[in-house]
């Protein structure tokens, strides 16, 4: 085999191989979106996060603006609390109502946030304070035979 | 009586104390095999055509094999991921999986193992038919180091081609699931690609993927040149090296898979 067709081939070879990767990395994989983007830490407290795993997407308004980067159980007051980077082209009212919400019945596990009125906005670090927990079932089947049971003797 | 006893003892001791030994050396010499081929590794820079060459034979011609495989078992997923995911109503979950699939663990194992059987055992049994001729020594005597003339540039050029194999494989894979999924099943493009694009994190599972690709080639690789050039130099010896590099690195790649996905995929569940 002469010496010029070899190096073709190699080239050729090296070069789809090279473009396969990069097809991994941009089509497949969300290199463009905003996992790897620099973006801030917002942080809050949950009384209970249900089924919320780390990189859970967090969602304003259905759009992902950042991931769930830490999960962790504050010793002190027994909730949850959750560390999210968000990407640095958005930006929270200091009243943003966090919750833990799921995308349809056995969709996944998200945090949502609302933003307020506020003029001011939530930096680097800032803690949300209004959060709304998971919706347990097994609670709200609770709920519901209880107050059913309550209202049986009428 | 006794004594027969105690020569039947000496002989089991002297032969586990013999094996281990042997196991023993067997590990020293290739750890300094491995210094060698480190050290000779700027040869396979300096003699660039060389390693070219090497890549041809191990990337270029095990393209064919890689692509068509690729394909097939991405069809294949698709088809199988398919008939699971429409009892639960998620179809348009199709394309996560197979990208899942594929560029975790399917793209840089299957290539793994293919490459062992395509590329390695070629390697192996050339190395191997070179020294059963001769030629490894032939060049000492002419004052050429077969370590970077012969063994450096093969080792090399598993390892540059390796990972650029597994993406293809995993590439092919993909594409493969959408003309099954979409053109043939007829889910929505929409949902395959941007469902897919929505849980394939680069970092967390391409670039983990490509690691374990780089991981493979160079255990496929190594395996390949030290059996060839510690290969017995008989027709029997190259043969019986050539299968000890195909078997030896499969079970390499599906150990170090399991080791590899242990250390980067635990911990996602809180």
């Amino acid at each position: 085999m002469n010496r010029s067709t070899i190096d073709l081939w190699v080239g050729i070879f090296v070069t789809i191989g090279i473009g396969a990767i990069i097809f991994l990395a941009l089509k497949v994989g969300n290199l463009t979106s905003v996992s790897t983007s620099p973006g801030y830490h917002l942080e809050a407290n949950f009384d209970n996060i249900g089924g919320l795993k780390l990189r859970a997407p967090v969602k304003a308004a259905g759009v992902t603006v950042g991931r769930v980067e830490a999960i962790r159980l504050d010793p002190k007051t027994y909730q949850a609390h959750v560390t999210m980077r968000v990407d640095n082209g958005y930006q929270f009212t200091s009243d943003t109502i966090a919750s833990i919400l799921t995308s349809g019945l056995l969709g996944e596990v998200y945090v949502g946030l609302d933003a307020g009125g506020d003029t001011r906005m939530l930096a680097d670090g800032g803690r949300i304070t209004k959060t709304q927990s998971a919706v347990v079932l097994e609670k709200l089947i609770g709920q519901f035979l209880f107050s059913k049971a309550a209202e049986t003797p009428k | 009586m006794p004594s027969a006893a105690l020569t039947g003892l000496a002989v089991l001791v002297r032969r586990i104390g013999g094996g281990t030994l042997a196991a023993i050396t067997t590990v020293g010499f290739a750890t300094r095999f491995f210094l060698a081929v480190a050290r000779h590794s700027p040869a396979a820079v300096r003699r660039l055509q060389l390693t070219l060459r090497e890549i041809y034979f191990a990337g270029v011609l095990s393209l064919i094999i890689i692509l068509v495989s690729g394909i097939f078992v991405g069809m294949v997923l698709a088809l199988q991921g398919y008939e699971v995911l429409n009892r639960y109503g998620a179809d348009e979950s199709l394309g996560i999986l197979v990208a899942l699939s594929l560029v975790r663990e399917l793209g840089p194992v299957v290539a793994g193992l293919l490459f062992a059987s395509r590329a390695g055992s070629a390697v192996t049994a050339e190395i191997g038919l070179m020294k059963a001729t001769e030629q490894l020594s032939a060049m000492e005597m002419m004052a050429v180091d077969p370590m970077a003339r012969v063994v450096a540039p093969r080792f090399w050029g598993g390892m540059i081609a390796m990972p650029l194999l597994a993406g293809l494989f995993s590439m092919l894979g993909i594409f493969g699931a959408y003309l099954v999924g979409v053109k043939l099943i007829g889910i929505d493009a929409g949902a395959f690609w941007g469902n897919m694009r929505a849980a394939v994190d680069f970092r967390y599972d391409v670039l983990n993927g490509i690691i374990k690709s780089v991981v493979f080639g160079f255990a496929v690789s190594m395996i390949a040149v030290f059996e060839g050039y510690t290969s017995q130099p008989t027709a029997e010896g190259v043969s019986s090296a050539t299968t000890r590099t195909v078997v030896a690195s499969s079970l390499t790649i599906l150990a170090l898979d399991f080791v590899l996905t242990v250390f980067m995929f635990r911990g996602l569940g809180v």
